[in-house]
C-alpha cells in the first residue's frame, strides 16, 4: 500500500501533465524518496493508481539511472567515472573509497551504511574528481578529503 | 561590463541565486513587459532570428528559425521544453545559469513561449542538479506570485503554465525526441523523424525544445536588439558564449566571452595554461561527443562554423583537455564506456557497436590488443555515421574515436605492439 503521504505527493503531480501515465517517473521517485528504493509491491500500487501494468513500470524504472529496484544503504555515494574526473585521477580516488567503505561499485556494505554507485558526469568538471553523497556534492577529492567526508555520514 | 556579459554579469559573487527582486533591479522582466505589451509573437521571433542566436545545446541550430517551424494554425495546447538535462561529459555551463540566475531562464522561456503560442512549458532538469532544482522551484513560485506566469500575464491576455520536471537520469534524455518520451513517462528512446516536434511533439502536440543557455539569451536580445547581440560576438554567430575548460589546466572553469574567442586564448589566458609538468596534446572542444583538435588548431575561433571547418564541432563549448601524461587510448575507452552504458539500445549500430568498441579498447589498455583492431575501430566509426541511427548518440560517440585514431594513431599501435599501456 502507498502511504497517505506518498499518495498525496503523487497526486499533486497530476495537474502538471495531461494524463496520469506521464506521472509514473515522478511517482516512482516519490516512493524512493520515502523508502530508499522501489519494491515490487509499490510498482503494483503505482500501477493501480495510474492505470499501468507493473511490467510497464518496471521497464521504465530499469531504464533510468536514478531509480533503484534493489534496496540501498542509508547513504548512496554517486562516484563520477566520466572523462574529466578520470583525467584528474578518479580511478585512484575510487580505489581509496572502496577500500575505506569496504564496498565494490554497485554494492552495499555489510552494515547497510553505504551503497556505491558509479555515475556519469556530475557537471562539476572544474572541481574534478567529484562525487555526490545523497544530495550533497563533494569537490576536488583527495584521499584525506574522502576520509573526512565519510565521517559525516553515519 | 554589463553589456559584455549579459548572461553572467549580474550574478552574485557568492554564487547565490538572484531572487526576483534582485533580478528585477538588474533589469529583469523588462523584456517580457516590452514583448507582451508592444510586440507581436512574430516580431519577437523576428528579432531573435536577426540576432543569429544559434542553439547552445551543441547543434547550433538557429533558435528563431526553430520557432517558426510551429505551424501558425496548429492545434493547442502547444508545449515548450527547456533542455536542462546537462549530461554531456565535461559540460558544466548550464549549471552556472540554472543555479545563479533561474529567473533569467524563466523570462527567456516566457518570451519563447509567447513567440510560439505555447500554453504549457516544462523545464527538463537532470536529477543530479539538486541545488538548481531547489532554486528553480523557488523562482517559479516567485514568478507565479508576481503574475509573470499563469493566466493573463501582465494584463496581456496571454497565459502560460510552467512546471519543473526532474529527470530520473539517462544521457539519452538530452536528445530532443527522447526527452519528450521521458516527459510522457516512457523510456527515453528517440522517435523517428519526421514528424518533427514543432508539428507533433510532446503528447502529439506542437513542441519547441531549446537549451538553457539559448533561452537565457532571449531577454537580453529583446531588451537590446539584434544588432547589439550580433555586436557582442567576434564572429558571424551572435552573442557571447559560456566557454569552459577541464583537465590538467591551471584554472579550470567557465567564462562568458565573445563568441569566436580562440581556443588558445581560452586555454592560455582564461584557463591559465597547462599545469606544471604536463604538456598539451589535444582537446575535445565541446564535450565528449566532439572530435579532438590538436596543437595546429589552437588559433581556431570557437564558434559553430570555424570549429566545424577545423574538423570538429563547438558542441557545448566546454573543452576537455588531454595532456601528455594521460593515455589517449584510456581516455577514449572512458568515453566509449560512457556512450555504451548510456545508449538506449534502440538501434543496432549503437547497442551492438558501442559495446564491441568498448571491449576492444579495454583489451588494448590491458595489453590484449590484436593486430587488426584499428581496422575494426575505423569500421565502427563509419557504421555509426549519421543516417544509420535514429539519433545522434552513436555519431557523437564516433567523433572522439575517429579523431583519436587520426591524431594519436601511433599511441594505439604502441598499445598493440608493446602489449601494454605505455602510460601505466
Amino acid at each position: 500500500m502507498l502511504t497517505l503521504e506518498e499518495r498525496t505527493e503523487i497526486e499533486a503531480e497530476f495537474p502538471n501533465y495531461p494524463n496520469r501515465k506521464a506521472v509514473c517517473i515522478d511517482a516512482m521517485k516519490v516512493v524512493q524518496k520515502h523508502r530508499g528504493w522501489v519494491p515490487d509491491e509499490a510498482l503494483e500500487d503505482i500501477g493501480e493508481l495510474l492505470g499501468m501494468s507493473s511490467t510497464d513500470l518496471d521497464g521504465i524504472a530499469t531504464f533510468y539511472n536514478l531509480i533503484f529496484r534493489r534496496p540501498v544503504g542509508r547513504h548512496v555515494i554517486y562516484f563520477c567515472d566520466s572523462v574529466s574526473c578520470w583525467i584528474m585521477g578518479s580511478d585512484q580516488q575510487c580505489r581509496h573509497l572502496t577500500k575505506r567503505v569496504q564496498v565494490e561499485p554497485g554494492e552495499t556494505d555489510a552494515d547497510g551504511r553505504f551503497t556505491l554507485v558509479p555515475i556519469v558526469c556530475l557537471g562539476a568538471c572544474d572541481h574534478a574528481p567529484v562525487m555526490m553523497i545523497d544530495d550533497d556534492l563533494h569537490l576536488d577529492l583527495t584521499p584525506e578529503k574522502i576520509d573526512r567526508i565519510l565521517e559525516r555520514y553515519k | 561590463m554589463l553589456a559584455e556579459k549579459p548572461l553572467t554579469g549580474n550574478m552574485r559573487a557568492d554564487r547565490e541565486a538572484l531572487d526576483r527582486d534582485a533580478y528585477e533591479r538588474a533589469g529583469g522582466y523588462r523584456a517580457l513587459r516590452k514583448a507582451l505589451q508592444g510586440m507581436t509573437p512574430e516580431a519577437v521571433t523576428e528579432v531573435v532570428k536577426d540576432a543569429n542566436l544559434r542553439g547552445r545545446g551543441g547543434a547550433g541550430f538557429p533558435a528563431g528559425l526553430k520557432w517558426t517551424f510551429v505551424p501558425k494554425n496548429s492545434p493547442h495546447p502547444r508545449y515548450l521544453v527547456a533542455n536542462a538535462d546537462e549530461m554531456e561529459p565535461g559540460t558544466f555551463k548550464d549549471r552556472v545559469l540554472l543555479e545563479g540566475d533561474p529567473h533569467q531562464l524563466i523570462e527567456g522561456m516566457l518570451l519563447a513561449a509567447y513567440a510560439t503560442g505555447t500554453d504549457v512549458a516544462y523545464i527538463f532538469l537532470r536529477g543530479e542538479y539538486k541545488l538548481a532544482a531547489r532554486r528553480i522551484e523557488k523562482a517559479i513560485r516567485e514568478a507565479y506570485a508576481a503574475g509573470y506566469l499563469g493566466k493573463n500575464i501582465l494584463g496581456s491576455g496571454y497565459s502560460v503554465e510552467l512546471h519543473l520536471h526532474i529527470s530520473a537520469g539517462r544521457y539519452m534524455c538530452g536528445e530532443e525526441t527522447a526527452m519528450l518520451n521521458a516527459l510522457e513517462g516512457k523510456r527515453a528512446n528517440p522517435r523517428a523523424k519526421p514528424p518533427f516536434p514543432p508539428v507533433s511533439g510532446l503528447f502529439g502536440k506542437p513542441t519547441t525544445v531549446n537549451n538553457v543557455e539559448t533561452l537565457s539569451n532571449v531577454p537580453h536580445i529583446i531588451n537590446n536588439g539584434a544588432s547589439w547581440f550580433r555586436g557582442l560576438s567576434r564572429s558571424k554567430d551572435g552573442g557571447t558564449k559560456l566557454y569552459g575548460a577541464s583537465g590538467k589546466v591551471k584554472r579550470p572553469g567557465i567564462w562568458e566571452l565573445p563568441m569566436g574567442t580562440t581556443i588558445r586564448e581560452l586555454l592560455e589566458e582564461h584557463a591559465g595554461g597547462m599545469r606544471d609538468g604536463v604538456r598539451f596534446r589535444g582537446v575535445l572542444p565541446g564535450g565528449a561527443s566532439t572530435d579532438f583538435l590538436v596543437e595546429e588548431h589552437l588559433d581556431v575561433p570557437m564558434d559553430f562554423t570555424e570549429v566545424q571547418k577545423a574538423g570538429s564541432r563547438m558542441g557545448t563549448g566546454t573543452m576537455i583537455v588531454l595532456d601528455d601524461k594521460t593515455c589517449p587510448v584510456g581516455m577514449v575507452w572512458n568515453l566509449e564506456h560512457f556512450f555504451a552504458q548510456e545508449s538506449c539500445g534502440w538501434c543496432t549500430p549503437c547497442w551492438s557497436g558501442l559495446g564491441w568498441v568498448e571491449r576492444i579498447l579495454k583489451a588494448m589498455e590491458e595489453g590484449r590488443g590484436q593486430p587488426g583492431d584499428l581496422d575494426k575501430l575505423i569500421f565502427q566509426t563509419k557504421f555509426w555515421a549519421p543516417g544509420h541511427t535514429f539519433c545522434a548518440l552513436a555519431p557523437g560517440a564516433a567523433e572522439p574515436l575517429q579523431s583519436a585514431l587520426k591524431y594519436f594513431r601511433g599511441d594505439f599501435e604502441r598499445h598493440i605492439s608493446e602489449k601494454r599501456c605505455p602510460w601505466r
